[in-house]
């Protein structure tokens, strides 16, 4: 057994028991922790697969922005996810009895078999340049249709997110930057001559309405 | 290195187009007022035509099939004569939902653009020609149609719904890219043409095991997204939950697209492995038989008993695909255009009844609709009759193409299994016509119809055409099977 898949064992198994986790804690933070390990270890087995761009882009974005965003969130709203949780101990025995057929099933399947699987030519190895070059220039010839529909849906993602939280609230005050800017002298202040003093009689008349 | 063939835009020019005009009406809906959103309106049908025009005349001759973009895209007889459909269904919608979403303030800018998204991502799921592109496509249109039904936030039904579409959307789309990956590990290529040529199921192929549960997965994704038994627990809750303008949409558009899908990933990539789907599409089918005419009985609300009488009838599609033959696919395709224009009327029927406020979903709201106006009562009866498969409606001709295909494939127990469910499917269809023209109504007073003329009159005219389809069935069927001329007899 090579030191590359003792490593790639251990990154799986880490993977895995990283990912479990996230439905199973409790807390919605810790939760959040370990989904931020199961992104950092399948980077490290993208790493092993020599896809170093994709591992660094993957802990950039992921870990250190989406993550982080999500962690924010979750300690904001502070949800009470006792109620939620209440299915899934019961829930619990069946599903895990099926999750462990389907992995005893497949191992014994494809596991065993396909063990000296012949791993499909690296594009990048067989055209003599790094992964991130490669990754360039295939994703703007050969994969640049697929690229430009991801592209349309972020873009259907945007326009969904805003019918479905955007509430136009009346009676907000809110500051009006132009008109702020374009404001004079005379719009902030009226000098407004007047008797110093006033007959009591007279002012009783104008304040009634 | 970088290679770039400008024919390949010339190929797309369809899908390009409608990306143009729906980015020009995102733009030009931002500066209209609430009040002008009709000029949406108009603009989207516009697109929607021209998009159709040129899909029209981009269509190869039949047996040609002509690729762009390295193989990624494919413009074939089979993806034009889905698009067309699938352009025709949206607009349908835009059409038969305006008054309605008027009525409950959701006649917005959004609907439209998240429909015209939609409808690009199905155009590219049925001219996929890569793993990728299915699975992009796909994305597109099931994103899409989660918002949509979302769109009534204010209702707790519908955010239900929509919870549920997308989570176990998300759990569809995970088994479905599990098993790419396998079939990638298997083949070493996402190109379905290769996949074609490199899947090999022979008992000494080192792959065999790993391409087998690669299938199971596409197969479940498949049955997933079509919404067959026993992977159907979303439909009847979307249906039921979703605003009826768009659970117009989600009951027909998208079964052409998830047929559409389905020939690609299973014909056009996985046909060398047909005698093992065969067997999976057809127990697929019996149980989508039985659960949905069985569950469809016992509704009393409408949008449900259609969501599973649309169960039962993705099992009525999915006996097309047993035979693995040109003619097999094309009786699929033709039911699955028939069953987008039944169920275009059935929903677009509701839509008609609805007033501000009040929904007619309530089978029981049906109630002596002829003597309150006999015209819709006969639009209604027909789609019924239709649905049923009652000749000589385009529903009875449907039915049976894909049973003479289930016959040619010799599964003669298939073909009895489904006239079986069929005439148990008839006593809900015909209930509904029951309660039309011998109960009481509730109101006497005429039928309040929406002021919309252009709803009304396209939703007659879909009416007549089941009639008129049922008649002169014979040319939709030659264009199907002229698709699919490319396929091996």
């Amino acid at each position: 057994m090579s030191f590359q898949l003792i490593c790639f064992y251990a990154f799986a198994a880490v993977t895995v028991g990283a990912a479990l986790a996230v439905v199973t804690l409790k807390s919605p933070v810790h939760a959040a922790l370990s989904l931020v390990l199961t992104f950092f270890s399948t980077a490290c087995l993208w790493l092993l697969a020599d896809a170093e761009f994709l591992a660094i882009a993957l802990v950039l974005v992921y870990v250190g922005a989406v993550m982080v965003l999500f962690l924010f969130v979750v300690m904001m709203l502070d949800l009470d996810l006792d109620p939620l949780r209440e299915g899934f101990v019961r829930a619990l025995p069946f599903g895990l009895l099926v999750a462990v057929v389907m992995l005893a099933e497949m191992l014994a399947l494809i596991g065993v078999r396909s063990m000296d699987l012949q791993a499909p030519v690296d594009p990048a190895a067989a055209a003599g340049m790094s992964n991130t070059v490669w990754l360039a220039s295939a994703l703007f010839s050969e994969f640049l249709l697929p690229f430009e529909v991801a592209a349309l849906i972020l873009t259907v993602g945007i326009i969904a997110a805003i019918p479905l939280t955007l509430r136009h609230r009346t009676g907000i005050k809110a500051q009006n930057p132009s008109r702020q800017v374009r404001v004079e002298a005379r719009d902030r202040i009226r000098v407004v001559k007047m008797q110093a003093e006033k007959p009591a009689a007279a002012n009783q008349e104008t304040s009634a309405p | 290195m970088i290679q770039f063939n400008p024919a390949d835009l010339v190929t797309l020019r369809p899908e390009l187009f409608l990306l143009g005009a729906t980015c020009s009406i995102l733009l030009i809906d931002l500066f209209l007022k609430a009040a002008q959103r009709d000029v949406t309106h108009w603009l989207s049908l516009l697109a929607l035509a021209a998009t159709a025009a040129l899909v029209y005349c981009g269509i190869p001759a039949p047996g040609q099939s002509v690729p762009a973009f390295n193989d990624m895209f494919v413009s074939d007889g089979v993806a034009g004569v889905l698009k067309l459909f699938v352009l025709l269904m949206t607009g349908l919608v835009f059409l038969y939902g305006r008054s309605y979403l008027r009525d409950r303030k959701l006649f917005i800018g959004e609907f439209y653009l998240l429909l015209l998204f939609a409808t690009l991502g199905m155009m590219l799921l049925v001219s996929a020609g890569s793993l990728v592109t299915v699975y992009l496509g796909l994305e597109l249109l099931t994103l899409s149609s989660y918002a949509l039904v979302a769109l009534n936030r204010d209702s707790a039904a519908s955010s239900e719904a929509a919870i549920k579409y997308f989570v176990l959307g998300a759990l569809a789309s995970g088994l479905l890219l599990y098993g790419m990956s396998m079939i990638y590990g298997a083949t070493g290529t996402l190109d379905l043409a290769k996949i074609h040529a490199v899947a090999d199921f022979s008992t000494n192929s080192p792959h065999r095991t790993l391409l087998a549960f690669g299938l199971v997965f596409l197969v479940v994704g498949i049955a997933f997204k079509l919404g067959a038994a026993p992977f159907h627990m979303w439909l009847p809750d979307v249906y039921q939950g979703a605003p009826t303008a768009i659970t117009v949409f989600i009951g027909s558009a998208p079964k052409l697209a998830a047929f559409g899908m389905a020939y690609r990933l299973l014909e056009g990539g996985m046909g060398g492995l047909h005698g093992q789907w065969t067997l999976m599409l057809a127990w697929l089918a019996v149980l989508s038989l039985a659960v949905g005419n069985l569950f469809a009985i016992a509704q009393t609300n409408l949008k449900r008993m259609l969501a599973y009488s649309t169960i039962s009838h993705v099992g009525f599609l999915l006996l097309g695909f047993v035979n693995g033959s040109a003619s097999g696919y094309a009786a699929a395709m033709f039911y699955a255009i028939s069953y987008a224009l039944m169920a275009a009327v059935a929903f677009g029927m509701i839509l008609l009844l609805a007033r501000a406020g009040f929904e007619a979903e309530e089978i029981d709201d049906f109630k002596g609709l002829n003597q309150r106006n006999p015209w819709y009562a006969g639009i209604m009866a027909i789609t019924m009759f239709s649905l049923a498969g009652v000749p000589p409606l385009f529903g009875f001709f449907a039915k049976l193409m894909v049973l003479k295909a289930a016959i040619d494939a010799g599964q003669l127990w298939l073909a009895i299994v489904a006239i079986v469910f069929a005439i148990v499917g008839l006593y809900y269809y015909l209930r509904v016509v029951k309660v039309m023209y011998f109960d009481e109504p509730a109101d006497d007073a005429p039928l309040a119809l929406p002021p919309d003329r252009a709803f009304r009159w396209s939703l007659s005219l879909n009416g007549l055409a089941l009639l008129a389809l049922g008649i002169a069935w014979s040319p939709l069927l030659e264009w199907c099977n002229s698709a699919f001329a490319a396929v091996a007899k």
